[in-house]
């Protein structure tokens, strides 16, 4: 059964969030975000620890439905439609890929790994099967590398391994928003270079929301930057303005310098 | 040149209190081993003399005549013993493995909040009922409801003993696997739900896999629990000597056996060494089970212990 997905006028926009506000057990964590994140780009978002940014991915995927004491005010639209008005949660995240601060390779094997959300789908064609995950590790850098042992366990490969195998992962999804949340904190610099690579290529096909706590990160990737102090939007801009001093708060400007954070 | 002692290097308090501390765990811990060691070296001793005189392992293991009283020619085969204890086993499994890994699937994945610590109260409330309480539904529910349902003579059999046993050793089971599916780190079901698993999708397809180590342990251990109770079976069973075809049979088990007898044989005759044998018997194959169990939880732990350590060790590069 499909449901009808109400095209917005204005397609450009795939992830649109209306005076968003998060609380957890009554607590305000996050409040007042208002921005529009474009189609095929990739969207920074930047800021200090428990500054929201990880609270805001969980809310356009309805992680609340499964956080005790997570609510969400506000509208969160993807594709032109509120995610609150899906009446199968679980459809909405097939469609949204997540990737995790800590890789999580699960407790399977490398091609189960990758299989699972199309075998989750119904898919058992085993011909089918090998082309999606072949198709999806290469995309995501790791083929090479584990192509002779697709059946050892993907929760015993390396850090950088393991998250390169968690984007493969979401890919096979063929998910239309790519979120990722810090996706380096765990990963070597050659290997965060690498999957940076992998990012670029990938968003001329979906749209990318990438979290992290590295600012040159968002200055080499992201079109649009937005920065999150303490729970608060502070704004969005073109990400090279941001670094080129022509961010709107001065905050910003000294966060983006290392000042502090 | 003597070394001159540092003013700060003596022995005080906390020194001599941590040393009292190490010898005294250490004498517990040895304890436990010389006690299960006492017990084994007894069994052993007391069943000595007939294993080595009278025992016959065809008749012992082959015959189903188990007629030690006998005056003129006593046997000794336990096969129908044996049996009797394997039947009501093998049922009480199959009653209890489902009741238990559902119970402990629902507390541990599905259930939330209050309802989870009260079911998780109730459990562990059940599992402390005493087993002569279990034998005596046996006797007074389960006796008559079998008569009636099923239009036998007797309701005291393998259905009435395995169903009582299942009962018992369920909720030790569901305590034991809902700690393995609690063991499965929730990073896993966040991923999974993340790409739109249902609930059920990541209990079947990434917790249950994952946690199948201890979910073997659990039903080895209530294996292990099955096969040494000895008053409800006792009770349950009908505790006729028989090798039982259908549930409807009456038998007899190994450890009932020894329960009902013992107090009437002469210390170091033919029959006292004979349920003593019994007594090796039971106490090699219970140390197998739990041995087994053992192994298997170990399996699990590993696998756990070098997926926690991936990702702490690569955070800090």
């Amino acid at each position: 059964m499909s449901v009808p997905v109400q095209a917005s006028e204005a397609l450009d926009c795939a992830i649109e969030v209306e005076d968003l506000a998060i609380r957890y057990h009554g607590k305000l964590a996050l409040s007042r975000v208002t921005l529009q994140v474009p189609s095929h780009e990739i969207f920074g978002i930047i800021g200090p620890a428990n500054s929201g940014k990880t609270s805001f991915l969980r809310a356009i995927n309805r992680m609340d439905l499964m956080t005790a004491g997570m609510e969400v005010s506000g509208s969160v639209r993807v594709e032109g439609r509120d995610v609150r008005s899906w009446r199968n949660p679980y459809a909405l995240r097939q469609r949204i890929g997540v990737v995790f601060p800590l890789p999580v390779g699960l407790p399977l094997s490398i091609y189960d790994n990758v299989a699972l959300s199309s075998r989750l789908r119904g898919m058992r064609k085993k011909a089918d099967l090998d082309l999606i995950v072949e198709r999806c590790l290469r995309r995501a850098a790791l083929w090479d590398e584990v192509k002779d042992r697709l059946d050892s366990l993907g929760s015993l490969l390396s850090g950088g391994q393991q998250q390169r195998l968690t984007i493969a992962r979401a890919l096979s999804q063929d998910p239309s928003i790519l979120l990722l949340d810090e996706f380096s904190i765990a990963v070597d610099p050659v290997t965060t270079m690498r999957i940076e690579e992998v990012l670029a290529e990938l968003k001329s096909e979906m749209t990318i929301v990438l979290v992290t706590n590295l600012v040159q990160q968002a200055r080499r990737l992201a079109s649009q930057t937005a920065f999150f102090l303490t729970g608060e939007l502070v704004e969005v801009t073109e990400t090279e303005a941001m670094f080129e001093g022509g961010a709107q708060d001065p905050r910003t400007t000294a966060y983006v310098e290392g000042k502090f954070g | 040149m003597p070394e001159t002692a540092h003013a700060a290097d003596r022995r005080d308090a906390a020194w001599w209190v941590d040393r009292a501390v190490q010898i005294l765990v250490l004498a517990g811990g040895l304890s436990a081993i010389v006690f299960i060691a006492g017990i084994f070296v007894f069994i052993t001793r007391e069943g000595a003399g007939f294993v080595f005189d009278r025992f016959d392992f065809r008749e012992f293991f082959g015959s189903p005549r188990w007629t030690p009283t006998s005056s003129h020619n006593p046997t000794y085969g336990a096969l129908a013993l044996i049996a009797g204890t394997a039947s009501v086993t093998g049922l009480a499994m199959v009653v209890s493995v489902p009741f238990s890994l559902g119970a402990a699937i629902y507390i541990g994945e599905f259930a939330t909040g209050r309802v989870r610590e009260t079911l998780k109260v109730l459990v562990e409330l059940l599992a402390a009922i005493p087993s002569v309480v279990w034998g005596f539904i046996g006797l007074s529910i389960m006796n008559p409801l079998i008569i009636q349902v099923f239009d036998v003579p007797v309701g005291l059999n393998v259905l009435n003993a395995g169903v009582i046993l299942g009962l018992m050793a369920a909720p030790i089971m569901t305590t034991i696997a809902e700690d393995a599916l609690k063991a499965v780190p929730d990073t896993y079901r966040e991923a999974a739900e993340a790409m739109g698993a249902t609930r059920w999708q990541v209990t079947f397809k990434v917790v249950l896999p994952a946690a199948r180590n201890g979910l073997v342990a659990a039903t080895l251990l209530g294996v292990g629990r099955g096969f040494g109770e000895t008053m409800a079976v006792l009770m349950a069973s009908g505790h006729s000597i028989n090798l039982p075809t259908s549930p409807f049979d009456s038998v007899r088990a190994l450890t009932a056996t020894i329960a009902a007898e013992l107090g009437e044989t002469a210390a170091g005759s033919d029959h006292y060494g004979a349920l003593f044998t019994l007594g090796i018997f039971l106490f090699l194959v219970t140390f197998a089970i739990n041995f087994a169990a053992d192994v298997f939880v170990r399996g699990g732990q590993r696998k756990h212990r070098r997926r926690g350590r991936r990702p702490a060790a690569s955070a800090n590069p």
